[in-house]
């Protein structure tokens, strides 16, 4: 049994396969301020997590009364009172590039906090790892069960353990779905067998992806499957806050009466007792005191667990603790080191984060729930009338995105005398136009304008369609252009 | 293959014994369940090969187990919907014009229907929006001969324009020039007339003689003013709207040797239901009445 992953031996034949056995991980549990944080960045991620579907949003009789819904098939994303159209999907891309430059920033400063802290991966994991150790004990029992023979006592532990699992990735995976839908129905018709074919298949997948990996792959995913540690690292710099091993007051570690008495005035014994506190707690089953590795998640439980061994050796604490390169570089000569925080890779990141965030802000505060399109006609331009009048054909898409049905109003501007005819809704020439308009929908109609081309010069006339929402009184414009005949030798 | 695993010396850990130009590559071994995940997905898609078509044998390839191909799947699809499209046409055929307005559905499927038709069978002569071209009337203004409305259209549709058809809207007009029913000079006069109907009066021109002669040889079809008259497919012309052109000449020709357009009976070549969908069609381009 090795819980770290195997370190060369000098005096091993080298082994040449290509393929390693997965060496298991088995996390002891540990106290502390450190693990008391994570516990609390977890309940607040899970609660966040399984709670959002059932909070409910009064939108009116016509929308869906949702607080967060994701709603794919009538094409709208709802935020509480934010209500997101296909044409608006660049402020989804917005937060999702601001989230981008947050992380890059997080991580320029205080390291892979995204990775330890609140990462899926990371949250289930250890929502996970917490089920394994109420059922089958801390890490010594665990080992000792898994290599002890198959009995009873072994059996139920592990069947209580797959079934808690699971039960955790089905509530999970079934949560996921309600975003995408009304929860409170999918519940029901979930359980009475109406949920529609995806919401079950949606539901089983991901609860099979979140028990194989939260249960089975967990620190494999971090090492092997996910990009973001090869990514992170790129963010990392001397000035960056990572979990660090003070080695140079750690070493030389080990402890014992020897040890302690072939040690010197000259050369004392350093402040680790190389107990392997740090490495039995650890979740990716790694050493902290071989340096800053791909596989640390930075979750700092390897902090904590050494805390403890140094009050009771009554050494300084913070033995493992979260530093930089070179805050401990300038420590280790005895220098005061400073932080560090403000530097041109973090202003950047701060300056981009702040532009983008007002960007977006200014763009949802100026979004319009009204919106009009114009396509003339491509052939005809135009259709003569007896009387001489002339007459353009267009189709306008009209745009309510308010939740409320309501009465729109379209017009003309600069063309005297114009008349519009929508023949779907009323086959008389009027020259204001009422457009019954259902909540949250676009409606796209055939406007006829029917004018005198007396004013026309070179056949053409610029003129506005001005719609208006009657209940809110929010307002577009569309410049478009009249066609008519070149000219008359009248 | 690897050559020589060794130790490096900084790292000391293995090599995996190949080396490129003196540069030798770490062994950072994969866990061997990652490998199984390969694995598998070669098992899944030796499945594939044996379950759908995937082996090409030149001019065609297996077929696989399931008997899978898209173009079936196409066709299966165009079936359905041809099923679908073959109730809701006889609806077409079976109901009145108003039920099928009422009806959104079939008033969608009405115009589709009507649409492609029209492309088929109307669009050489009525242009590809119906925007017509000279002798050919235009169907989006509100200038008719034989009439706007849908039923008019249907009729028109149905049995066509001085064509075989005996029920065919028909009409004549009289060769004022051949038969010599006007001279020429009453002609010219008649055509100063029309002018002025036209909007397009030559100033200083004196047009009583052919006011007069207008009232006597063509006001019985076109009309006292000149408004046109459904039942003989007389044009009006107090217009701005002309088959023939508006130019002088234009209206000379047409008094001296008539011009009349013929259309196809299409109640030969078209059902009753697609008629009823090209006239919805035709009736929604602008002009409908
Ligand atoms: S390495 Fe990837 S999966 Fe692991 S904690 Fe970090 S982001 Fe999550
Ligand atoms: S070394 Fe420490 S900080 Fe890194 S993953 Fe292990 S316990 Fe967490």
């Amino acid at each position: 049994m090795n819980v770290s992953h195997p370190k060369p031996e000098a005096d091993v034949a080298p082994p040449t396969s290509l393929y390693a056995n997965r060496v298991r991980v088995y996390p002891k549990a540990v106290d502390g301020p450190v693990r008391r944080v994570k516990w609390l960045v977890l309940v607040l991620c899970l609660g966040v997590y399984y709670a959002v579907p059932w909070l409910r949003w009064n939108r009116g009789p016509d929308a869906p009364h949702q607080a967060v819904l994701l709603d794919l098939w009538n094409e709208r994303f709802y935020f509480f009172n934010i209500e997101l159209w296909p044409q608006d999907i660049w402020f989804l891309t917005g937060i999702l590039v601001l989230s981008a430059v947050s992380l890059f920033l997080v991580t320029s400063l205080f390291g892979r906090l995204w990775c330890g802290y609140s990462c899926p991966q990371t949250v289930w994991t250890d929502l996970f790892m917490l089920v394994e150790r109420k059922i089958e004990g801390d890490r010594n029992e665990r080992i000792r069960r898994d290599r002890g023979p198959l009995t009873f006592d072994k059996a139920w532990r592990k069947v209580a353990k797959h079934a808690a699992w699971l039960f955790i990735a089905f509530w999970t995976g079934g949560a996921w779905v309600m975003y995408y839908t009304d929860a409170p129905t999918f519940v029901h018709d979930f359980w009475t067998g109406h949920a529609s074919t995806s919401g079950y298949v949606f539901t089983l997948l991901l609860t099979a992806t979140t028990y194989l990996l939260a249960g089975w792959a967990r620190e494999q995913v971090c090492t092997y499957m996910c990009p973001w540690p090869r990514f992170q690292s790129a963010m990392l710099d001397e000035n960056t806050f990572v979990v660090t091993y003070e080695a140079w007051r750690g070493e030389p570690r080990g402890h014992g009466k020897r040890l302690a008495a072939a040690a010197t005035a000259a050369a004392p014994l350093g402040d680790c007792v190389d107990c392997n506190a740090c490495v039995h707690v650890c979740p990716t089953g790694i050493d902290i005191r071989d340096g800053l590795q791909l596989e640390c998640i930075g979750c700092g439980l390897c902090i904590d667990a050494c805390n403890h061994v140094m009050a009771k050796t009554g050494s300084t604490p913070w033995l493992i603790t979260w530093d930089t390169v070179a805050r401990q570089t300038a420590k280790k000569s005895g220098v005061n080191p400073s932080l560090g925080l403000l530097r041109p890779r973090t202003l950047i990141y701060l300056a981009v984060l702040a532009i983008g965030s007002i960007a977006i802000l200014t763009g949802l505060m100026l979004r319009s729930t009204i919106g009009l399109t114009v396509a003339h006609d491509r052939a005809p331009l135009y259709a003569l009338l007896e009387d001489g009048g002339v007459r353009d054909g267009y189709t306008l898409g009209f745009v309510n995105k308010t939740p409320r049905a309501a009465d729109f109003e379209l017009s003309v501007v600069g063309l005297p005398g114009a008349k519009l005819i929508l023949s779907e809704i009323s086959p008389k020439p009027e020259t204001t136009a009422t457009v019954p308009m259902p909540a949250d929908q676009l409606r796209t109609l055939r406007v006829l304008v029917q004018a005198q081309p007396d004013h026309l010069v070179a056949g053409r006339e610029s003129f506005d369609f001005v719609l208006r929402n009657r209940e809110t009184g929010a307002k577009t414009t569309y410049h478009a252009l009249f066609m008519g005949p070149v000219s008359h030798d009248r | 293959m690897p050559t020589k695993i060794e130790k490096d010396v900084i790292s000391g850990r293995d090599t995996t014994g190949h080396e490129w130009d003196g540069i030798r590559e770490l062994n950072t071994p994969l866990p061997k369940w990652w490998v199984y995940v390969y694995l598998a997905t070669i098992v899944w898609a030796l499945g594939m090969f044996v379950l759908y078509p995937a082996i090409p044998l030149g001019t065609r390839a297996t077929t696989g187990l399931l008997g899978f191909s898209s173009r079936a799947q196409a066709m299966a699809g165009f079936q359905e919907m041809n099923a679908l499209h073959a109730t809701q046409m006889q609806e077409i055929g079976r109901v009145s014009f108003a039920d099928i307005e009422k009806n959104h559905d079939l008033m969608e499927v009405a115009l589709t229907a009507g649409r492609i038709t029209f492309a088929n069978n109307c669009q050489p002569c009525h242009g590809p929006n119906g925007e017509g071209r000279i002798g050919y009337p235009a169907l989006d203004t509100d200038v008719w001969r034989w009439g706007g409305s849908l039923d008019a259209i249907q009729q028109t549709i149905t049995h066509g324009i001085r064509s075989a058809d005996p029920d065919a809207r028909n009409s004549q007009m009289p060769n004022f020039g051949g038969d010599k029913l006007l001279t020429p000079a009453q002609i010219e006069d008649v055509a100063d007339y029309v002018m002025t109907l036209y909007g397009k009066a030559k100033p200083g021109v004196d047009t009583s003689a052919g006011e007069k002669l207008f009232g006597d040889n063509c006001a019985p079809c076109h009309g006292a003013k000149a408004e046109g008259n459904r039942d003989v497919g007389a044009p009006p012309l107090a217009s701005r709207v002309h088959l023939y052109g508006d130019s002088r000449a234009a209206v000379v020709a047409q008094i001296t040797h008539p011009r009349m357009g013929v259309m196809p009976n299409w109640n030969h070549r078209l059902s009753p239901a697609t008629i009823k969908a090209v006239a919805l069609y035709v009736h929604s381009l602008g002009g409908g009445e």
